[in-house]
């Protein structure tokens, strides 16, 4: 199973609408949530938001996730070590309010298991390949020292 | 209660910390001589909340409540007392001043020494209402700005008595500090 999320608060056509049209060429189901908005795809079924349990499902059974590169998804890909596929947002059309993500995404293709499609058309060449690497949590010495930091200044 | 009961309070506990040994008990719960502190740590749902979590070894050797914005998202980490606030943003009036009103009473009600928040902006409104209670205040900003301090980061900043990027560069041009970063 593809799942394909692109977070809760913005809607993300361009993402969905690739997907609906590479559906019929996946010989495979596909769960697609799609954030606030309204419309009417052929080959796929998509809600707009899932409890966080749901989510967590979909999550755990999907073969390769398929998202828009929000640090959520990055860090929930992690956790459930499954191959992550992101299309960062766009400023220039008008998915999100800069490009942050475009950030992200440059940062994030560092990653063990984070694949990035920078546009739609690279998707199906990563979503036919079987050997996707699983992205994978590996908690740095960043990571340890900012805990320490924040640790440091709570019990002062 | 007043305002000023409730910052006395908060400074009280602050003086028994003095003294307290911290750099030997990293890791292991709340260190000897040390009273629990209560710790408000707050994020929208989302990536703002999973880095939230990715924090807690930060401060959940205290007595933390979480305040997020998406039913069922503090359960499923068990982030126990928990409670929530509506999600809001700069183009909500309305939803912002909600926001403001919940998470007064919060405040109110649980008398935070420290508040953390990982964004967005329901945890830039918790800092700025922290300070009116004499709380200490911790912003990180979320490891998705990697090229400037987000918006709620910018607006965080006069409310935050640490205010931390997780992004070398990004510390360096705000005048921010960096300590590390969660990805």
């Amino acid at each position: 199973m593809i799942f394909v999320t692109v977070g809760t608060q913005l809607a993300f056509p361009r993402l969905v609408e690739a997907m609906d049209s590479l559906a019929p060429d996946l010989d495979e189901e596909i769960v697609v949530q799609c954030g606030p908005v309204k419309g009417v795809w052929n080959n796929i079924v998509a809600v707009q938001s899932m409890a966080p349990d749901e989510f967590s499902e979909n999550f755990a059974a999907a073969r390769v996730i398929v998202a828009h590169a929000g640090i959520g998804t990055i860090l929930s890909a992690k956790n459930a070590h499954k191959p992550l596929i992101i299309v960062p947002r766009q400023f220039k059309f008008g998915e999100h309010r800069n490009d942050h993500q475009m950030a992200t995404a440059r940062y994030a293709q560092k990653l063990a298991g984070v694949h990035v499609a920078w546009e739609t058309d690279e998707l199906m060449g990563l979503l036919l390949n079987p050997d996707l690497e699983p992205a994978h949590v590996d908690p740095g010495p960043s990571h340890a020292a900012l805990v320490n930091r924040l640790r440091d200044f709570i019990d002062q | 209660m007043g305002l000023s009961q409730i910052d006395l309070a908060g400074s009280q506990a602050g003086h028994d910390m003095l003294g307290a040994s911290r750099s030997d008990n990293r890791g292991k719960g709340v260190p000897k001589n040390m009273t629990k502190k209560r710790i408000l740590a707050i994020a929208s749902g989302g990536g703002h909340w999973q880095q939230l979590m990715l924090l807690r070894d930060a401060f959940q050797h205290h007595d933390v409540f979480y305040l997020t914005t998406l039913p069922g998202l503090a359960a499923q980490f068990d982030a126990n007392p928990s409670a929530l606030v509506p999600d809001c943003n700069r183009d909500e009036k309305l939803a912002i001043l909600h926001a403001c009103w919940v998470i007064a009473v919060r405040l109110v009600r649980f008398r935070p020494h420290v508040v953390i928040s990982t964004g967005a902006l329901p945890g830039v409104i918790t800092l700025v209402l922290a300070k009116l209670i004499g709380a200490r205040t911790i912003w990180v900003d979320s490891v998705a700005n990697a090229e400037e301090m987000s918006m709620s980061g910018k607006l965080a900043r006069r409310f935050a008595d640490l205010w931390l990027s997780q992004w070398e560069d990004v510390a360096a041009a705000e005048g921010a500090e960096f300590a590390g970063a969660v990805l």
